[in-house]
């Protein structure tokens, strides 16, 4: 029995569907652009952000009257919403999950001037606000397991799903950048002043971004649909070795690659690629002990900046609309290979027939996760 | 006056390392914090660089930067008496 | 399925700091580590040492490869998080930082028994054994997996914790 991706959703600084966004990204378009607002930090910064005025008018058009939604609620209500006007799934059905991956959620609200309930702070509110907006049947399952968590998500459903619990998921990956996140990551020293450089010589470190997307997992088989894409296989592995820095040896990123291809072959690799000296070379380590040094490789972190939540699902949507359409995308600010393994990292956006993708990701607290996505035959 | 800041610096780095169960006695001078020494570990080399700033009005906004200088808590007095407002 | 040695931490009104650290000394064991963790992750590794402590457990975990750590938590690393918080007005805290998110303290439990198996953090309004469970119950079927350590490990805003791990196998 398979678990197939049905459709997704991106709202993004480079668009509010995914068709938008993927236009954008052809185009060589970046949603990063040079914020010196003091409201986020005290020195000008590469950020991408989605646009308030358009998030405003835009959640009015689709959903509905946005006053007594925090930033981050309505991120989470728009991409669904957008989703199911492509779905023909029923999100208030019994056979029916909503996931949620996110690491802070409304965390901004810790910075309010005025006064809010303090339990809108938790991710299950946030959780339990989005099912009873869309009638859910179920009770939400909520991920927060840092930047592995919209990889984890897709694992998770697919898990379920396949198992019998429910026949459809409804996977929503999101987080908003505020002071608190950029202050931290500031601390960590791991922000770039430039627009990122993935697996590059000079790369200096991240840049934060801003998603919010949304997609359908569901084992039912569209009647005469053009090709669907599967959800073959995942997996989440631990290094075991430090809570911020990753494993020199990629231990626990080679171990869910492995897993997640179970010796299946594989024709493209969408690399979490923050352009962080260390996760880069510890990537590419993990990709070189796998023996995938040919498969063409490459992050969008270029595009988009890091997610945090919605990164791992806004990539492997990406990644599967360019694997639809046969195109490999390139790393936007990769030119110079400086990392210690020869991968195949690719530079420029081109047509390549690619039949499967690993989408991979690494986190905080020693996390790494792939999963595998392949067209049907 | 140096000798006073190695002390000072190893009750500060105890204090804003949580090396709880560790007294300045335990701290030689010229041993190695990072790696075998203390075993500090690269968050560490970030709060120092929070301490230099906090306590000594040194600013690193580099983190390779301020390597040498946290090689033990001589080249850490060495660094702070050279630099510091 | 079995389950084993279900261990239980609850309120033991006390300041957390000074229980956690009598609870860390009475285990005999050396690990400085322990100080600079948040108090949600001191909860989960001094649970996760009682549990693993136990021998019957602890030689069942041969391949630590296809050990996993699933957890859930009901307010992430809120605490923490205002703890950080607190920091930024003046210079911000990266060994306070590294500890504001959810999944730290299955790394903090991995990292300390060289545990390389799956893991997940969710997050429950309320304590869901089921919802777990079942997860646990896929995750194991799969096939990589022979043992999970799985349960609730909570430290709140206002300082209630709680604990409840034990292990899942074949």
């Amino acid at each position: 029995m398979s678990v197939y991706i049905e459709s997704g959703n991106i709202i993004s600084p480079l668009g509010f569907s995914t068709e938008e966004n993927y236009a954008n990204i052809l185009s060589g378009r970046s949603g990063l652009r040079l914020h010196t607002d003091s409201r986020l930090s005290d020195v000008p910064l590469q950020l991408a952000l989605i646009d308030d005025a358009l998030l405003e008018s835009t959640f009015a058009a689709v959903v509905g009257d946005g006053s007594g939604f925090t930033r981050f609620e309505k991120f989470c209500l728009l991409t669904v919403t957008s989703l199911l006007k492509n779905s023909s799934i029923n999100i208030s059905s019994p056979d029916t999950v909503i996931i949620l991956s996110t690491t802070k959620g409304n965390i901004e609200l810790l910075e309010s001037r005025e006064s809010y309930d303090p339990r809108r702070l938790h991710l299950w509110h946030s959780a339990a606000l989005i099912a009873k907006h869309f009638s859910a049947y179920n009770k939400p399952l909520i991920i927060s397991n840092a930047c592995v968590s919209g990889v984890a998500a897709l694992v998770v459903a697919r898990r379920l799903i396949e198992s019998g619990k429910y026949n459809n998921a409804v996977v929503v990956g999101a987080d908003i950048i505020s002071r608190f996140i950029v202050s931290g990551f500031q601390s960590f020293m791991s922000l770039s002043p430039e627009p990122c450089k993935p697996f590059d010589a000079k790369r200096d470190g991240l840049n934060l971004g801003e998603a919010a997307v949304s997609a359908v997992l569901t084992r039912t088989k569209l009647a005469g649909a053009e090709q669907q894409i599967e959800v073959v296989r995942g997996a989440m592995h631990n290094d075991a070795n430090h809570i911020s820095g990753p494993s020199r040896t990629g231990e626990g990123l080679f171990h869910a690659i492995k897993d997640a291809l179970a010796g299946d072959k594989v024709d493209f690799i969408s690399a979490h690629g923050t352009a962080t000296a260390y996760n880069d070379n510890m990537e590419a380590v993990a990709i070189s002990r796998a023996g995938l040094n040919k498969v063409p490789v490459n992050s969008v972190k270029g595009f988009f900046g890091h997610t945090l939540g919605a990164a791992g699902l806004l990539e492997a949507i990406i990644a599967l609309e360019a694997m639809k359409d046969n195109r490999l995308i390139g790393t936007r600010g990769y030119s110079e290979h400086g990392v210690s393994e020869a991968i195949n990292v690719i530079k420029d956006t081109g047509r390549h027939e690619v039949n499967s993708l690993l989408k991979l990701a690494s986190g905080f607290g020693g996390s790494n996760a792939a999963v595998l996505l392949r067209k049907t035959r | 006056m140096s000798i006073d800041l190695r002390e000072k610096l190893k009750g500060e780095l105890i204090e804003q390392l949580n090396l709880e169960d560790i007294s300045p006695a335990d701290i030689e001078s010229s041993a190695a914090l990072f790696g075998d020494g203390l075993g500090l570990d690269s968050i560490d080399a970030l709060e120092i660089i929070v301490l230099l700033e906090k306590e000594y009005g040194i600013k690193i906004s580099d983190p390779s930067a301020g390597k040498e200088a946290m090689a033990s808590i001589d080249s850490l007095a060495a660094f702070i008496e050279k630099n510091r407002k | 399925m079995l389950g084993d040695g279900d261990e239980l931490f609850s309120l033991a009104g006390e300041e957390f700091a000074v229980f956690a650290k009598a609870v860390y000394k009475s285990l005999e064991i050396d690990y400085p580590k322990f100080y600079k963790m948040s108090n949600m992750c001191k909860l989960g590794f001094l649970a996760s040492e009682y549990l693993l402590k136990d021998v019957n457990i602890k030689e069942k975990l041969v391949d630590r490869s296809r050990v996993a750590i699933v957890l859930a938590c009901k307010a992430s690393s809120l605490q923490a998080d205002i703890e950080y918080s607190k920091t930024m007005g003046e210079i911000p805290s990266p060994a306070l930082f590294v500890y504001t998110l959810a999944n730290i303290v299955t790394g903090e439990i991995a990292i300390r028994h060289g545990i390389k198996g799956e893991e997940l953090m969710l997050v429950q309004q309320e304590y869901d054994k089921e919802q777990l469970s079942d997860y646990v119950s896929t995750l194991i079927d799969e096939g990589n997996t022979d043992f999970c350590i799985t349960g609730m490990v909570d430290y709140d805003e206002n300082h209630h914790y709680f604990a409840d791990v034990c292990l899942l196998g074949r």
